[in-house]
């Protein structure tokens, strides 16, 4: 290899390539060069809703991450009255900024906590999804073929089956099913919530990624890398996914949206998370509901915190849409 | 069987001195047919195509689009789809290379057999950094090599193609490369394993031509170092008589004419060859009107029968139509062959 660098010498005193020495020079190495995620960056700060969406999640996702440090309380400390009677419905006011419910529970503190639990849910079902669909997606569009009508066959059929009856159904098994409950873990726990809806939602990911691997694989730089010597899995893990990122980060941002949503709409129906042991948005909502004519304001933290979010992330996603895929119209 | 063949490869690699002798015998093609089955029926696009490469030589591959000459190296790489039908035997150091498992054929290809591929712009990731891809190749078969030791031998090789500072240069993108120097970091790439045969595929075509002489002439020194043995393909003769010390004119498939390049530029025999030679513009000689090749290359869903370019040959006659000409020794040098009944005489127009 040592003669190849002396060859180097020889060669780069040829006038070509000192003349390559000069331009880089001349046009200033100096000036940082932009990586592609600098050039992202730049266009998502031009999205001003998308970067105002962003600050408020922000905002959300800390509170809720880090509670404790944003309430005195605990989600289901019960307030009492100096003489030691329950605070029951205590309208909004300083120090219950959303009030009580019936049973004196600071609602503030419940919806902060809820919404731990409710993004945890939607992000790791999002996580979990888009891990599964890129795999399954990457892998249809590479090796094509009887594989690849095999998995898309298999997600046509996940596609075709109704939603929400069949998340209420599984949500049911680990109750009685032992093989269900090691599958998903106990009934009505986070665990079981997250992987019945993660269930849900690898498909349009690897509906997604298969199309773009099918154009992908026919690139040059794929053949490149085979020429190199570089086995399927080097190529689907360090060409293509690489070149999927954008599209990956997108759509888990959007799944994250529509997981805290479906988990909202679980655990409102009951069938999600218990609420005996877990507030989430959506069983929180379901339990303002019952008090509504008592004190409609019990739905507004949950319901607002959860609207919120959900439009956040959307207008996130279509930013980093913009930001990440610019070839793509935006409508 | 297969097994041990292999471990000999993966072995050989490991030490310096089984590297070939200058004049070995590295690549030997013999009767090679690759068919690809379309729709329309099969396509004939390599019949019976013989060739031989050793150790320290150039060997230029000329030919029309669709002559066949980039599907014989990618079927000698094992790179054709699973559409391809191939027969034949390609032999890499006496080694049979027709047959082999997927798994071994990717042993072989970037560690003994590299490719430089014609457009860097399209060859080269556009989202993983230049550094990054060549450490890529080099860990493809040297699993046990860790990062920052494989970076820094990415450095030197971007140093050895006359990249200047490569340190700076390993980080960033393809895009913030110009195309010469993106050919340069492919051509860093294909020699980070250091192979025993490089296929160049037209690796200047898409450069200008003042980025071209750039990129032959650090190919050259580069060959001439390492004594690798190079299969340059290409369908520029300009190109081929700036590199190539032996050249194979290729036709619908077939060998046409093989010689040495003084002997193709000075006294080619094939009316093809000639042909190919008379349509090229002279910076010196005369300015008339450029010669061209009548008609168009054949279809090779159904090739012409006998000598495929007899329906181009100013020389052909009626035996032509009816039997492929052998590919036999001419003007008693045993370098030089043709596949023609009716040569053009050697003493006739040239360029």
């Amino acid at each position: 290899m040592t003669d190849i660098r002396e060859t180097a010498a020889v060669v780069a005193t040829e006038p070509g390539a000192t003349a390559d020495a000069v331009s880089t020079a001349a046009l200033g190495m100096g000036v940082k060069p932009l990586t592609p995620t600098k050039l992202a960056w730049r266009r998502f700060r031009r999205h001003k809703l998308a970067m105002a969406s962003a600050v408020i999640l922000l905002v959300i996702v800390v509170m809720c991450t880090f509670a404790p440090l944003f309430t005195k309380y605990s989600w289901n400390t019960l307030i009492r009255n100096p003489s030691g009677g329950l605070e029951r419905f205590l309208h909004p006011q300083h120090g219950h900024w959303l009030g009580t419910d019936e049973l004196g529970k600071d609602w503030y503190t419940n919806v902060l906590y809820g919404g731990r639990v409710s993004l945890e849910v939607g992000v790791m079902a999002a996580l979990a999804s888009t891990f599964v669909g890129t795999i399954i997606g990457v892998a249809a569009g590479y090796y094509g073929g009887w594989l690849d009508n095999l998995l898309m066959r298999i997600t046509d059929l996940f596609l075709a089956i109704p939603l929400i009856v069949s998340l209420i159904l599984l949500t049911g098994l680990p109750a009685n099913e032992p093989w269900a409950r090691t599958l998903f873990g106990p009934s009505q726990s986070v665990r079981s919530v997250t992987t019945i809806i993660a269930l849900f939602f690898w498909m349009p990911v690897a509906r997604i990624l298969r199309g773009l691997v099918l154009s992908l694989k026919e690139k040059e730089f794929v053949e490149a890398a085979r020429a190199a010597g570089a086995s399927d899995g080097r190529i689907m893990f360090r060409h293509l996914i690489p070149n999927c990122t954008g599209q990956i980060i997108i759509n888990t941002t959007l799944s994250v949206a529509a997981a805290v949503l479906l988990e909202g709409a679980l655990s409102y129906l009951g069938f999600g998370v218990d609420p005996v042991k877990t507030p989430t948005w959506g069983n929180l909502l379901a339990h303002a509901q019952g008090q509504t004519q008592l004190l409609p304001a019990l739905t507004y933290g949950p319901g607002i915190a959860l609207v919120l979010t959900v439009l956040c992330v959307n207008f996130v996603g279509d930013g980093l849409r913009d930001a990440l895929d610019p070839k793509q119209l935006s409508v | 069987m297969a097994d041990t063949s292999l471990a000999n490869l993966l072995q050989s690699s490991e030490s310096a001195d089984t590297r070939p002798a200058l004049g070995e015998r590295v690549l030997e093609i013999r009767d090679l047919n690759v068919t690809f089955k379309t729709e329309d029926g099969p396509v004939y696009a390599v019949r019976g195509f013989d060739l031989d490469l050793d150790a320290g030589e150039v060997l230029g591959i000329v030919g029309e689009s669709g002559s066949g000459k980039s599907v014989t190296m990618l079927a000698v790489l094992g790179l054709l789809p699973r559409t391809a039908q191939i027969t034949g035997s390609v032999k890499f150091r006496g080694e049979e290379l027709i047959g082999r498992k997927p798994k071994e054929l990717q042993a072989i290809r970037g560690e003994k057999i590299a490719m430089i591929f014609q457009d860097p712009l399209t060859a080269l990731n556009p989202v993983i950094r230049v550094g990054k891809q060549i450490t890529e190749a080099l860990r493809a078969h040297h699993t046990d090599l860790d990062q920052r030791e494989a970076m820094g031998r990415a450095v030197e090789l971007l140093d050895s193609v006359g990249i200047p500072r490569p340190e700076v240069r390993v980080m960033q993108y393809p895009h913030e490369f110009s195309g010469g120097m993106r050919q340069r970091a492919m051509i860093a790439m294909m020699l980070a394993n250091d192979p025993q045969v490089i296929v160049a595929d037209e690796p200047t075509t898409a450069l200008d031509v003042t980025i071209q002489s750039q990129i032959l002439e650090l190919l050259k020194s580069v060959q001439e170092r390492t004594r690798t043995a190079v299969a340059f393909i290409t369908h520029d003769l300009g190109v081929i008589a700036h590199v190539a010390d032996r050249v194979q004119v290729m036709y619908a498939g077939r060998a046409a004419e093989l010689s040495s390049a003084d002997v193709l530029f000075h006294r080619s025999r094939h009316p093809y060859t000639r042909g190919l030679l008379a349509s090229l513009p002279s910076l010196t000689g005369r300015t008339g009107r450029l010669l061209p090749i009548v008609g168009a290359p054949p279809s090779m869903l159904n090739p012409p029968p006998g000598c495929a370019f007899h329906p181009r040959c100013p020389n052909a006659q009626g035996k032509c139509a009816g039997e492929q000409p052998p590919f036999d020794p001419i003007d008693g040098d045993p370098k030089h062959r043709i596949a023609c009944y009716f040569p053009v005489s050697a003493d006739g127009p040239q360029t």
